[in-house]
């Protein structure tokens, strides 16, 4: 072998053991766990909306799904069945002759996390919490009339197993009933909270972080962009969960939860937008499921506009949507076209869907409007996927019909307050019931009892955008003081019907939100609201 | 007339002496750098079209629970008045509450920041480590293949975006190769285990002996640290190089060659002594870039480090945060400042 030769096989048995060094490398380091462990359920998500587990303050998707395993309500909907009201801490109830008093009875024997028992006592004092401590949830109580003045007398406690609660407003019991079920009708362990109370704050700083509930799983740790983990409750009234523990990861990118679910390192992948789970398509490891969802996706105008506050704008506008574009493109399985305020599945929805792209009867209405020439004109909207897209498409067949629109793309952080002070001139948003009632919807859509500036009902859609109609305020108050299911069925239809005609809004779509899971993971329940979700008959 | 002994030439006796002279300079520096810090932060998150009250009650809130807030986060009182109270405050030691965490701030950061810092020191570490002879040597073979390699490594590590990287990093170790753990600090289910002493995982699983934890987290910190050093390594071997080429044009390199020095005691003991200081300044300020703009890297890997709660501060209108994270930052850099300013004087005695 001459030198030369002997130079060049030295050099390629030294790239040879280099990379047989760094290929034995890989089982060194490697340890990557093949699967979760068999008791435990593994969700990724992105959960930096959580900003409180305190149930008489969380308004969050997050916080609101993993409250409604934590606490069991007065009244609830069960993962069993999603459309039937059942009592949760009340094992039943009555209503007065005269419809303003609700009589509840505490179901016996329950027991919260800590052992305590569950009685009529915790209850009334997890409502009045609610209305003492005042934070964003307090209207769904508030608008039966109780404040903190009134609250010992609305909320009062007859002995240790019945409450005894009063409707000083014109609304019906049927929708107190149904507000019992949304998270501020939690039952918290009031000697738990209470022990952790600071300069009278009823336990408020520590329940942020922490749980005193009665329902699935007990909150075992929140760290905030890092993890949330629940522990079942083995004594739990329906039985113990199938899982012992559940760990929501903060995962806030979508190709990552995508990469972790093929691995196995995750059960549940909770936020992958189509592009990535189409990616899923073939691997026989993998199930992707699409929920039907409450939430809506509407476009507004604001009715102190010059151009777009006019009414047979907000006609022509609705015929100047490409719904079906939209739901056969990028929105394809994600959002179905939906055009009434009360999403379908639902009682009391409207399945019409009058609308669809016509640009010669939007001109028609432009014209009679005075502006046969069009307009400018912007649109706000989110930052966030879809909401760009679809406002994309909105500005193109605007065009066709001369109205030239601008898009001003923003962060909910600086959407809401600009939409909250009647800045807008178009806007599309996003809008899910607190609630599974009717009148959730219809009392921001529709009713606006004082449209002056001044009155700031910001929290209402209709005063948002500047639109009040005596009688459509009528039928709204009507159908809330009504007690009879059938007849408020009726007014709603014909509520959704009037604001289909004539109003700011031009309801577009509804959600079907995309989970993919691990094909062996079973029994995951995600009802039409956001908080219906449950973890407790998930098994692996 | 003074003479040079009455001139104050006799330092070593002066008042006050030079040591406390300097720790005054140092805290009035920090006191400042804080003080300018805080206030534009503060102006900024109060000019900002970003409303901290509907952050926190959500865009459903009626009026009485938005009025509530506004008075409860004291919006009613001046700019100036809620700055000083703020100021206050922090003297004190407190930061106020984070809105996105539900925690005081402090215990945050405590939380957050050591996390940066172990990958940021890792990385810088590595970025040295290669980063350094790669720019020497390309110097002396300037011109020749390695030199062509290293300037592609340079580039490359310079000019590919670290999140792309990082993806693909993911793809190929984790997904692909199996190699490494996915994203997260560490596996979900050793969470909780090691009591945070310094908040650094691998000092703490070391020190309580949990070395299976210790092996996670190690196994954890490899992708993301060796894909925050290879924007390090690129930066640190790119500038290397060329102030190594600066000195090996000088006159001295020649003299010593002629004198008939060996060639890497030339180069070593002359040429780098020479680009030290330089060389310093440019691993301070990539270590405190790394240290608070490693945001992508963090978002990708799920990692739960200081860039990623600043960033999500921000969008929540989390003022107290955001501060909180800024005045680290500004530690950072004024403490990386010091430190090169020390080394400066060690390795070059014309500073002293």
């Amino acid at each position: 072998m001459n030198l030369g030769l002997k130079k060049k096989f030295k050099k390629i048995a030294l790239f040879a053991g280099i990379a047989f060094a760094v290929s034995q490398l890989g089982p060194v380091v490697n340890s990557v766990q093949a699967a979760t462990p068999k008791n435990t359920l593994v969700i990724a998500k992105n959960i930096s909306d959580i900003i409180t587990l305190d149930p008489a303050e969380v308004f969050e998707f997050t916080a609101g799904e993993l409250i409604a395993n934590i606490y069991d309500r007065v009244m609830m909907f069960e993962p069993e069945n999603l459309t039937k009201l059942v009592g949760g801490v009340a094992e039943s109830y009555s209503i007065s002759a005269d419809g303003k008093t609700v009589t509840l009875k505490i179901r016996p024997g329950q027991k919260f996390h800590s052992g305590n028992p569950v009685s009529a006592e915790d209850v009334v004092y997890s409502l009045q919490r609610v209305i003492h401590l005042n934070k964003t949830p307090v209207f769904i109580f508030t608008q039966f009339g109780w404040s903190k003045e009134n609250v010992s007398e609305v909320i009062k406690l007859v002995d240790s197993s019945t409450v005894e609660l009063t409707i000083k407003s014109d609304l019906s019991a049927a929708i107190l009933l149904n507000s019992l079920q949304a998270g501020i009708g939690s039952v918290v362990d009031k000697k738990l909270v209470m022990s952790h109370e600071k300069d009278g704050d009823m336990g408020y700083d520590w329940l942020k972080n922490h749980s005193a509930g009665s329902g699935a799983f007990s909150l075992k740790v929140w760290k905030a962009n890092e993890l949330v983990t629940l522990e079942a409750n083995p004594d739990y009234r329906h039985g113990a969960p199938k899982l012992k523990r559940l760990v929501m990861q903060h995962v806030a990118e979508a190709s990552a939860q995508r990469l972790l679910l093929e691995k196995g390192d995750i059960d549940i992948a909770r936020n992958l937008p189509p592009d990535q789970a189409a990616g899923l398509k073939g691997n026989s490891d993998i199930a992707v499921d699409f929920f039907p969802k409450a939430t809506l996706v509407y476009l507004a105008a604001n009715r102190e506009d010059k151009f777009v506050g006019h009414p047979k704008v907000q006609e022509a506008l609705r015929y100047l949507v490409d719904y079906e574009g939209m739901t056969s493109s990028f929105l394809k399985g994600q959002y179905k076209i939906h055009q009434a305020f009360w999403p379908s599945g639902l009682w009391g929805s409207l399945e019409d869907t009058p609308f669809s792209l016509n640009v010669a009867k939007a001109k028609a209405l432009l014209a009679e409007a005075g502006y046969a020439d069009g307009f400018k004109v912007s649109i706000d909207t989110l930052t966030r996927d879809p909401f760009g897209q679809i406002a994309q498409s909105i500005q193109q067949t605007l065009g066709q019909a001369g109205i030239e629109a601008e898009i001003i793309l923003s962060e909910g952080k600086t959407l809401w307050p600009k939409y909250r002070a009647r800045k807008h001139q178009l806007i599309v948003a996003i809008w899910g019931p607190d609630y599974v009632d009717p009148h959730s919807n219809a009392d921001s859509f529709a009713h606006n009892p004082d449209n002056r500036f001044e009155s700031k009902l910001t929290g209402k859609l209709a005063w948002r955008n500047a639109w009040s109609d005596a009688a459509v305020n009528k039928m709204t108050e009507q159908a809330s003081a009504e007690v009879d299911v059938s007849k408020r069925t009726e007014i709603y239809l014909a509520l959704q019907k009037s604001l289909q005609q004539d109003s700011p809004f031009s309801v577009l779509f509804q959600e079907n939100e995309l989970t993919a899971r691990r094909a062996n993971v079973k029994g995951l329940v995600s009802g039409a609201n956001f908080d219906l979700v449950f973890y407790r008959n998930t098994s692996k | 007339m003074s003479s040079p002994s009455s001139s104050g030439g006799s330092g070593n006796r002066s008042f006050p002496p030079p040591i406390l002279l300097k720790i005054f300079n140092i805290i009035f520096t920090l006191v400042l750098t804080l003080l300018g810090l805080t206030a534009v932060t503060f102006i900024i998150g109060r000019v900002m079209p970003v409303d901290p009250v509907v952050a926190i009650v959500g865009d459903r809130a009626s009026k009485e629970v938005y009025d509530a807030m506004f008075l409860e986060l004291g919006l009613d009182k001046s700019i100036l008045e809620q700055y000083f109270i703020f100021l206050k405050k922090t003297l004190h030691g407190d930061f106020g509450k984070s809105i996105g965490t539900a925690r005081p701030v402090l215990d945050d950061l405590l939380h957050f920041f050591p996390a940066t810092l172990e990958l940021a020191t890792i990385a810088t570490f590595l970025g040295i480590l290669f980063g350094v002879p790669m720019g020497v040597i390309a110097a002396v073979k300037q011109g020749k293949w390695i030199d062509h390699v290293v300037r592609v490594i340079g580039l490359f590590g310079y000019s590919v975006p670290i999140f792309w990287l990082a993806l693909v990093g993911l793809l190929v170790f984790y997904a692909r190769l199996e190699w490494l753990p996915g994203p997260g600090r560490i596996e979900v289910y050793y969470d909780g285990i090691v009591d945070p002493i310094t908040g650094v995982i691998l000092i703490d699983s070391a020190w309580q002996g949990e070395w299976e934890v210790f092996e996670n987290a190690f196994s954890h910190l490899i992708l993301p640290s060796l894909m925050l050093a290879t924007f390090a390594l690129a930066y640190i071997a790119r500038m290397t190089r060329s102030f190594m080429l600066d000195q090996l044009s000088q006159e001295y390199v020649l003299t010593a060659r002629v004198k008939g020095l060996s060639e890497l005691s030339v180069i070593w003991r002359h040429a780098f002594r020479n680009v030290l200081v330089q060389l310093i300044t440019i691993i301070g300020l990539t270590y405190a870039s790394l240290l608070e703009g490693s945001v992508l890297t963090e978002t990708v890997f799920s990692w739960p480090g200081i860039g990623q709660y600043i960033t999500s501060s921000l969008f929540n209108a989390d003022m107290n945060a955001v501060i909180g994270g800024t005045v680290v930052v500004g530690i950072c850099f004024v403490g990386i400042n010091m430190i090169s300013d020390f080394l400066y004087k060690m390795v070059d005695p014309r500073t002293r």
